[in-house]
């Protein structure tokens, strides 16, 4: 059910959680005053259902259900929640892989939110070209509309040299092509569609195709996962922003030769995981974090 | 059969080109470049660490035997997609020194996102 939520009573709701970092659709208030109306979702990523590391997450098997249990806890209802990909954690098994997408499911449907969307990452789908995903969530790529602002899903996954590929590329715009180029766009994505680190294959090797589809838009604001830490990131006027994980973190971009996950903080349990929330509001966005567990 | 000078002269001239021909056979094989063979298997290189030498040229003859691999080196401007039974030959003269790191950047299993290497530029 939709809800729609008092700007006064959710700076309150905002001020409970971390940092607020306002952007995108910055730019489009007086277009969009008319069109887009007050809304906000929410952005869970990269729950790496199934992972076992005691090193990096004690609680892999219960970081999930306490993600569900913070979002339930959220004093208004998001109008949707997205999953922005790695629901579950790599095997090369495929029953065992299809079973992990099941129980991910069946623990997110412990959501209060019924309304949700969903997006393969890497280790769910580029095994097996994004097969045992699509049976279990549908269509790796879509788009939909939501009270004014035009929102895209993107796999930049199933191929498992991280390409979106022509076809997806041709779709895109095609989907794009019937907005005005003024129109509020958000886009979702798993990996960066820039080269954030390429060293660490924190990239999209088409993303600059994409990039350059979304360019024209005005107002463009993509949100992805993959790296496991906050991250925001301008490309011209488009903003891109990741999402923190609910499995472990990982070190700042190019900060280390590797980039070996952080480990467990044992002083600060669940530090550095949670998700966000992006309020649409007067022509802009605005993010706030929620770490998995309140200290 | 002729023993006179006429004789020694053409000898000293055939061991003279012969003997040229051992040298350009020498220079030759010195300007050719190393071949440095890559074999990328789950989840390693083998080597792992391979040296080279600043503006020297050399070649990387990438095979695979499992799965189809990725070879990407963002430092050195050097990628490939590495099919099995396809070997894939880089040529690579490397301007600076320094480390350069390699990874697979085609998802390939399990222990991919440690699957990596590193090049020694001296």
């Amino acid at each position: 059910m939709e809800q729609p939520i008092d700007r006064r009573q959710f700076l309150k709701l905002a001020g409970l959680g971390g940092a607020v970092f306002a952007s995108g659709l910055a730019g489009c208030a007086g277009r969009t005053q008319e069109a887009q109306q007050e809304f906000y979702f929410v952005q869970m990523s990269d729950s790496h259902w199934g992972f076992k590391g005691p090193a990096l997450n004690p609680d892999a098997a219960g970081t999930l259900q306490k993600a569900v249990a913070a979002v339930n806890g959220l004093e208004y209802a998001p109008d949707f929640i997205v999953f922005t990909g790695d629901l579950t954690h790599i095997t090369e098994d495929p029953q065992e892989r299809r079973r992990r997408l099941a129980e991910f499911r069946q623990i997110v449907s412990g959501l209060r939110n019924p309304n949700l969307r969903f997006m393969p990452g890497e280790h769910d789908a580029s095994l097996d070209h994004g097969e045992a995903w699509k049976a279990q969530f549908g269509p790796s790529h879509y788009s939909f509309d939501h009270k004014g602002v035009h929102f895209v899903a993107l796999d930049n996954v199933s191929d498992p040299g991280a390409r979106l590929g022509e076809e997806q590329l041709g779709w895109l715009k095609a989907d794009l092509e019937k907005l005005d180029r003024g129109a509020p766009i958000v886009v979702f994505t798993h990996r960066p569609l820039f080269d954030l680190a390429p060293q660490w294959d924190w990239t999209t090797r088409d993303g600059a195709d994409a990039i350059a589809i979304l360019m024209p838009y005005a107002n463009v604001t993509v949100f992805y996962g993959h790296i496991h830490q906050e991250h925001h990131h301008m490309t011209a006027h488009i903003a891109h922003h990741a999402a923190q994980s609910l499995i472990f973190p990982q070190p700042v971009p190019g900060s280390q030769p590797k980039r070996t996950p952080l480990p467990w903080d044992a002083a600060h349990p669940y530090r550095g995981l949670g998700y966000r929330s992006v309020e649409a509001e007067d022509g802009s966005l605005k993010l706030t974090e929620y770490p998995v567990v309140r200290s | 059969m002729s023993s006179g000078p006429g004789r020694r002269r053409l000898l000293g001239a055939l061991g003279a080109a012969a003997a040229l021909a051992a040298l350009g056979g020498v220079v030759r094989a010195q300007s050719e470049p190393k071949v440095i063979r890559i074999l990328a298997k789950k989840f390693e290189y083998v080597p792992g660490e391979i040296t080279l030498q600043r503006g020297v040229p050399a070649v990387l003859e990438l095979t695979a035997d499992e799965v189809t691999m990725g070879f990407y080196s963002p430092g050195l401007g050097l990628r490939a997609e590495i099919v099995p039974g396809r070997p894939v030959r880089l040529d690579v003269q490397p301007a600076a020194a320094g480390d350069f790191e390699f990874h697979c950047d085609i998802f390939c299993g399990e222990g991919h996102e440690d699957m990596s290497g590193m090049f020694h530029v001296v």
